[in-house]
């Protein structure tokens, strides 16, 4: 069985991957058309932001095994220079179409990843965590340092409206700054996906796996760390340029750590294991920060639980589960399951509703007291001084919840046999091939 | 003017606190030579290994690869020079494939290092290498397996895969067939015979069989010495061997003794 020559592979033209990004960009495209208030609207760019800065932060989570948590710092520092090469612009100290102003912004962050990643990337693991977070508390001090620059507590404003409209794209419509943002996201997920097919992309995935052995085999884990880092900077700095354009104002908010936690949380959410899962993340992050926000003022509460019990019980994140199904399916076997799921998704809406009624009860009297003891949830209107609503809901919670450990005891039984079945259809196929 | 050893030892010592544990080991393997490093449990054969691989650096004394110093190298540095090594309990990338660990250590051999403007599926060179070392160590049906699924004794082949797939000249197996069956480790032999011709061969090993049927010469490493250095046949007869093995079954003995002794005196004061 040994080749003396080189091995020619029989290479079919990749028609799931076509369709894949082909249905990526259409989505991009008739969004707007799809849903078009103006609320929807800031929401999409907002997600098209999101998407790019949560794929930049994956590059070091899910590819690089590096968990930073001020990476906020390099979109941040985008957006401030993003928002002072507008203001220039404006006062006609320098040319430039404002379209290419993101890429000033991903130029900048790329210049602060290579000077604070020269710092952070000489470590692995905690310690890494550990001077990302210092160093995103440096950046956070700095900018309460420098108004001049940082702009102090009002921030710095820009106008996005600026020279002759070309073509009559002015972006001042918000819908032509949805699709300059549509455009930056399309091309960036392409960019940072062709980077995981390159050699940096493939020994960045084996820095993660075992940093040691990567030694072995004439890398250094420095240098693939701090080059990962780098690229990771840039596109964090384009989102954080496309967003300064997005708002037009960039405040000192923008290289906390609150910001840096939001991207962590919700590339997590998504599902690190998968080059998708980020999307899934910054589609989420954009609705709950903007809608889940509105509805509810408990709604941190709400992500907090969500994202608990995604680390117990789905460690690799919606797009893991999405994978999981699809090899099931693909298997055959996804039918049998359904019911479990549907059971799973009733009894799990019930204890979301016996629980969320009884937090926002508690809301409601902690802080809407003067509006007297009613409030409205989910159609229903619940006296929160009153003991049937409270009973009402605990009953509700309890009752969904055994339900919930009954489906999910069963589901586990069922998920663990439809496993062995497919185990044991590989090997039937392998011993066939 | 003869070529210089393929890799060389020069009164090395290693000391970790006050314990030294390689005191001054000397040894000189000619290139395409095989060499198996035996010795007592402790007498520092991993240890010497980590030294030449850069994975420690040596207290004292000179390292050298092909006639140049490498002690204070990185290991990156070593690998680079034609010096592989494989470890005792099997260092891979875990979450990637058969196929992409051993892309993985040609990468650098061919001068793609950190590249990010090159597709990986475009490297013909880097491709054809890796689905060659794959065939030579018989894991072509498991191509597409991640690392981590694999059998115990697959495993192990993909560490010697990932060791020589470089084609670094200079090659370090720390007991390469640590923990097979009888039938497993006969065909791993062959293996490494196949896979290593034409390299210099260096490998720690306990199963006596394999070290005779793989090795030129042997070193027998005793208490962080080179006690001896030559063909199989001398190195059987040569007393100080014969009493350093000697005294270290007998020790073995002891210390089971000892042990068998404690228990019982434990027992008795229950």
């Amino acid at each position: 069985m040994q080749h003396t020559g080189p091995v020619y592979r029989f290479k079919p033209y990749n028609v799931g991957r076509w369709v894949v990004w082909g249905v990526y960009a259409l989505l991009m495209l008739v969004a707007p058309m799809l849903w078009g208030s103006s609320l929807a609207l800031t929401m999409l760019s907002q997600m098209g932001i999101a998407v790019i800065a949560c794929l930049a932060f994956n590059m070091l989570l899910g590819q690089g095994g590096m968990l930073s948590f001020g990476h906020a710092v390099y979109s941040g520092l985008g957006s401030f220079f993003a928002i002072h090469t507008l203001n220039m612009v404006t006062k006609g100290q320098l040319s430039l179409p404002v379209s290419m102003v993101p890429l000033v912004a991903g130029f900048f962050g790329m210049v602060f990843a290579a000077l604070l990643g020269f710092v952070t990337t000489r470590k692995a693991g905690t310690p890494f965590a550990m001077i990302t977070l210092g160093v995103g508390e440096l950046v956070w001090a700095m900018s309460l340092m420098f108004p001049g620059f940082f702009g102090g507590e009002g921030g710095i404003s820009g106008n996005r409206v600026v020279g002759q409209p070309f073509l009559g794209i002015s972006f001042g419509p918000q819908v032509q700054l949805y699709y300059l943002i549509a455009i930056y996201a399309f091309v960036c997920t392409a960019a940072m996906f062709a980077f995981t097919r390159t050699p940096l992309g493939r020994m960045l995935n084996a820095v993660r796996d075992n940093p040691e052995r990567v030694e072995f085999i004439g890398y250094n884990t420095q240098y693939v760390r701090y080059f990962a880092f780098i690229a990771s900077g840039f596109f964090m700095g384009i989102s954080g340029g496309l967003s300064a354009l997005n708002f037009e104002i960039v405040t000192a908010e923008v290289v906390s750590a609150l910001r840096s936690g939001a991207i962590l949380l919700f590339t997590f959410l998504g599902g690190a294991v998968f080059f998708f899962g980020p999307i899934i993340g910054a589609v989420l992050m954009v609705l709950a920060l903007v809608l889940l926000s509105e509805i509810t003022q408990a709604w941190l509460l709400y992500m907090g639980l969500v994202f608990t019990f995604m680390v117990m019980y789905a460690p690799g994140g919606i797009s893991s589960l999405i994978m999981m199904n699809l090899r099931v399916s693909s298997f055959g076997k996804l039918r049998p399951l359904l019911g479990c799921y549907l059971a799973l998704l009733g009894t799990g809406a019930g204890m979301l509703a016996g629980a969320g009624a009884m937090i926002e009860m508690v809301y409601h009297l902690q802080l809407n007291v003067a509006l007297g003891p009613k409030l409205k949830f989910m159609g229903a209107t619940l006296d929160a001084t009153d003991l049937d609503s409270w009973f009402g809901a605990a009953f509700v919670l309890l009752v969904s919840v055994g339900l919930f450990e009954l489906t999910r005891r069963e589901f586990v039984r069922q998920w663990g046999t439809t496993q062995e079945e497919i185990e044991r259809e590989i090997k039937k196929r392998e011993a066939l091939a | 003017m003869t070529s210089a050893p393929a890799i060389e030892l020069r009164d090395v010592r290693k000391s970790f606190g006050k314990t030294e544990i390689i005191r001054g080991a000397t040894l000189a393997v000619a290139a395409g030579e095989r060499v198996a490093i035996i010795g007592p449990n402790g007498a520092g054969k991993s240890t010497l290994f980590n030294l030449m691989s850069g994975r420690f650096g040596s207290t004292s004394g000179d390292i050298l690869l092909n006639g140049t110093k490498i002690d204070g190298l990185k290991p990156f540095e070593i690998n680079r020079m034609g010096l592989a090594r494989s470890f005792q309990v099997s260092n891979l990338f875990t979450r990637l494939s058969v196929f992409e660990n051993i892309r993985c250590a040609v990468l650098w051999s061919l001068g793609y290092k950190y590249a990010f403007w090159k597709f990986l599926a475009d490297l013909r060179d880097a491709n054809d290498r890796a689905e060659q070392v794959v065939d030579m160590i018989k894991l072509h049906k498991r191509r597409d397996v991640l690392a981590m699924n694999l059998t115990y004794a697959e495993q192990r082949a993909l560490e010697i895969g990932i060791t020589i797939a470089g084609g670094a000249s200079v090659i370090l197996l720390d007991e390469p067939t640590a923990g097979m069956s009888k039938s497993e480790t006969a065909r791993f032999v062959n293996l490494i015979r196949e896979v290593t011709v034409g390299k210099t061969l260096l490998t720690v090993e306990h199963d006596m069989g394999v070290v005779f049927g793989l090795a030129d010469r042997i070193a027998v490493l005793v208490y962080g010495e080179v006690i001896a250095f030559d063909v199989p046949e001398a190195v059987r007869s040569n007393p100080r061997v014969q009493e350093a093995y000697l005294g270290s079954v007998l020790a073995d003995a002891q210390a089971a003794d000892a042990q068998t002794a404690g228990a019982q005196a434990a027992e008795a004061v229950r």
